[in-house]
């Protein structure tokens, strides 16, 4: 099952619950606001590395970009995609959670 | 042009069907539109695990009133989904399992107990939550 959150963490709780209902292995794709989780430096960045021990972790290129997010302020273990990338996540794990 | 009756030919295809339910009532169309999705389950005779997370579980909290917000009070529509849940429990011949669930942490953190709401549910710790949701064939958010 894929995940993917599309709400900033600093405003809803849609990471935060995620990471309590998706079981280890489980990849999660960071789009739209969700975005925001993925930049360094912030006060969810020790959340995100210890998710990244327990779940591959992806975030949407386009929607940073959108954001003035460049590719060095993604935190280390976070794979940048593009909607090609997207399109081969949900094709490679099926079922899709959306974390709205 | 005539009248043409259209058949959707389902028999034999049971899939597992997760509503995810994470936003309180009234406030957004969320609530309201995943209910009217489940009872679309209903009639296809699918699997369905139905469940209260985050805000979610105020969706079934006892005694809502919405006379004075001019708003359709669609809390007693749930009692819809549990007699469909007791339909599916006692109907051997219905290949269809129905599941009610409130994410414990979520109800906890909200200050409410099992006796809060207005069906009865089942009350599952998120560890177990996340197991049950890994092995759903299509997921509904909302």
């Amino acid at each position: 099952m894929l995940h993917t959150i599309n709400k900033s963490p600093f405003e809803r709780n849609s990471l935060d619950s995620c990471l309590r209902l998706s079981v280890k292995g489980s990849p999660i794709l960071l789009i739209e606001d969700g975005v925001l989780a993925a930049t360094r430096g912030t006060s969810v960045s020790d959340k995100m590395a210890t998710a990244m021990n327990d779940h591959p972790m992806f975030v949407m290129g386009p929607d940073l970009q959108a954001r003035g997010i460049a590719g060095d302020s993604v935190a280390d273990g976070i794979t940048v995609i593009d909607y090609g990338g997207f399109v081969d996540l949900v094709v490679e794990h099926g079922t899709v959670q959306s974390w709205l | 042009m005539a009248e043409t009756e259209i058949e959707f030919d389902t028999a034999g295809i049971t899939k597992k069907f997760m509503y995810v339910n994470r936003k309180a009532p009234y406030g957004t169309i969320y609530a309201l539109e995943v209910l009217e999705a489940v009872l679309i389950s209903a009639a296809f005779e699918q699997h369905a695990c139905i469940v209260f997370i985050d805000d979610g579980v105020y969706q079934i909290k006892k005694g809502q009133n919405t006379d004075a917000v001019n708003m359709k009070n669609f809390s007693k529509t749930y009692g819809i989904i549990a007699m469909e849940k007791e339909d599916a429990d006692e109907d051997e011949d219905m290949d269809m399992v129905w599941r009610i669930i409130v994410e414990k942490e979520s109800m906890e953190a909200r200050g409410l107990t099992a006796d809060d709401f207005v069906i009865d549910v089942e009350v599952i710790a998120s560890t177990e939550l996340a197991a049950i949701m890994a092995e759903q064939e299509i997921v509904i958010s909302g």
